[in-house]
């Protein structure tokens, strides 16, 4: 085993990360560093290779090259393919944090709120009933849920609510790395906006690194520090959000920065 | 001795039996862990313990003495049938006396009098996976019982807490054995779960419809999960049976006319009656 090279600060270094499904299917030569406390945001029109990367950094989808290297809270950097999956799947449910689109593949949408955010508190074994159920009620009110709703079940909650819930839920065992797709996708406008306020001002409080794949501009612009665009499986334009946006290099990111409609 | 039946010993063809024990000796080994099985067609319906009984019909030998318990009594019909089912096929001696029995085969109650070192106890399990309840995939199952990944099971009694206030889950309540798997004990009442603690006797657990066997060897350490301010605690009764006055057995509630009136006696049958006989013959013994 070769060992990984990952630049001191660096929480997360994707090397020549490669997946394929068929020619430009997938995802292929994606090169990035992630330090703590950046948002990065990764753009790009659908079938575009975003969902695939985001699956291989989560640990869902081996990479047929390349490496994802993580460094761990106690600082030992590792490939996570190279380790056990034991081992990784703990990382999973402990370091990261993956919220999805749909808060209903996230969810256990037959317990109770109060369970499923304490699911992983649970499973990294807290044992104490007090602790867990105080522990997610702040997280609700963190969310800006109220505190009552405790006790219900998620299909009784709105879409915004879900994702709320989703966000409580994966925070709570206090992840380094969230990883998030569209998580803004399927609201209405000022509900998004809600939402886009509470990611931001959690992203800042717990200092998290997130990677976050969208294909809102406006979000990318609100949220993220940096940028990546990706056009057929390949990263095609990267740089700061602003930079990106404001001034597009590359004809694929013209476009896209152009087709957004303002009202 | 002459084998009178028109069956093969125990109906089940010797290889298939092989097969089972099989299993059987891979679950002794690994206590806790569901070993697939190659399931047979018995001729009961599923549900009806098509698992319990090839599990029986694998172990049984020509001088064992059969016992049969279902909801703790012996004249059910379940056991009734599965006991002239042997009777039948196996010409073996049954019993009702629990002392008696080498091999007790049971629904859902383990019976009050403590089983020794040569008995076996043989379970009908509806649903042998414990994590079903949160985690639909097959595949996914296993690999949680592979990594040990059991934190979720705590969900399920999170749950029970957070709507009734204290762990509502009365039966199928899940165990951690040996300090290495989570183990769904069969629908017996958690009043029982105690007894499968450094257990003297063997204890056998087979699904005929998901095809899997599993066992807790004797004396093999067998935790109940709970929450540490939240403990483990077994039914309780005000009453006691109303027909032999047991105050530490497990008791079912009976409705004996059209008036709603109710009585509590013992769930385990021949215990009960045991403990009648005993009184009616110490009262005698007074009266001499």
């Amino acid at each position: 085993m070769k060992k990984p090279i990952l630049e001191e600060n660096a929480v997360l270094s994707v090397q020549s990360c490669q997946k394929l499904y068929g020619i430009n299917r997938g995802c292929q030569d994606i090169n990035f560093d992630l330090y703590p406390g950046e948002v990065l945001g990764i753009v790009g029109e659908s079938g575009s290779g975003k969902s695939t990367l985001l699956n291989c950094l989560s640990g869902n989808n081996q990479p047929d090259h390349g490496a994802i290297i993580y460094r761990d809270s106690v600082g030992m950097a590792q490939d996570i393919y190279e380790m056990n999956e034991a081992r990784r799947r703990l990382l999973m449910r402990s370091e990261f944090g993956i919220v999805k689109q749909n808060p209903k593949d996230g969810l256990r949408m037959r317990v109770s709120a109060g369970a499923n955010i304490g699911e992983r508190l649970m499973a990294v074994g807290d044992r104490h009933y007090g602790d867990i159920r105080t522990k997610a009620g702040d997280w609700l009110t963190q969310v800006e849920m109220p505190k009552d709703r405790l006790d219900d079940m998620p299909f009784e909650f709105s879409g915004g609510m879900q994702q709320r819930l989703q966000i409580a839920r994966v925070l709570v065992t206090r992840p380094r790395l969230v990883l998030m797709d569209e998580p803004t996708g399927g609201l209405d406008v000022s509900v998004q906006a809600k939402l886009l306020d509470l990611i931001r001002s959690l992203v800042s409080e717990l200092n998290l690194s997130v990677i976050m794949v969208t294909h809102d501009l406006a979000v990318a612009r609100l949220l993220c520090d940096r940028l990546l665009v990706m056009q057929q499986s390949r990263v095609i334009e990267q740089g700061l959000t602003d930079q990106v946006l404001d001034d597009p290099q590359h004809p694929y990111t013209q476009l896209l920065v152009s087709s957004v409609l303002t009202p | 001795m002459p084998n009178q039946s028109e069956y093969n010993f125990a109906y089940l063809d010797e290889q298939s039996k092989r097969t089972i024990r099989r299993g059987l000796l891979k679950a002794v080994a690994i206590p806790g862990h569901q070993v697939p099985f190659a399931g047979r067609e018995m001729p009961m319906p599923y549900g009806w313990g098509t698992g319990g009984v090839q599990v029986t019909a694998s172990i049984l030998g020509a001088d064992d003495c059969l016992k049969v318990i279902d909801q703790g009594s012996d004249d059910t019909t379940n056991a009734v049938s599965i006991r002239r089912f042997f009777d039948k096929t196996a010409l073996v001696e049954t019993t009702t006396d629990t002392e008696a029995a080498t091999v007790i085969q049971t629904r859902h109650r383990i019976p009050e009098q403590p089983l020794t070192n040569n008995q076996i106890l043989v379970f009908q399990v509806p649903i042998p996976e414990p994590l079903r309840f949160i985690e639909p995939s097959e595949s996914e199952t296993m690999k949680m019982h592979a990594l040990e990944e059991y934190g979720v099971m705590h969900v399920k009694l999170y749950e029970d807490i957070a709507h009734h206030g204290h762990i509502a889950t009365t039966y199928a309540y899940p165990v951690h054995v040996n300090g290495r798997y989570v183990m769904d004990p069969s629908p017996i009442p958690k009043f029982d779960n105690p007894k499968m603690h450094m257990s003297d006797a063997l204890l056998l657990f087979g699904a005929g419809r998901e095809k899997r066997l599993y066992a807790i060897p004797p004396y093999t350490d067998v935790k109940s999960l709970d929450f540490d301010d939240h403990p483990f605690e077994i039914q309780q009764w005000d009453q006691s049976c109303a027909l032999c006055g047991c105050e530490h057995s497990f008791l079912d509630e009976v409705i004996v006319n059209d008036e709603g009136e109710r009585m509590f006696v013992c769930s385990d049958s021949h215990f009960c009656q045991q403990r009648v006989n005993a009184k009616l013959n110490m009262s005698e013994a007074v009266e001499v």
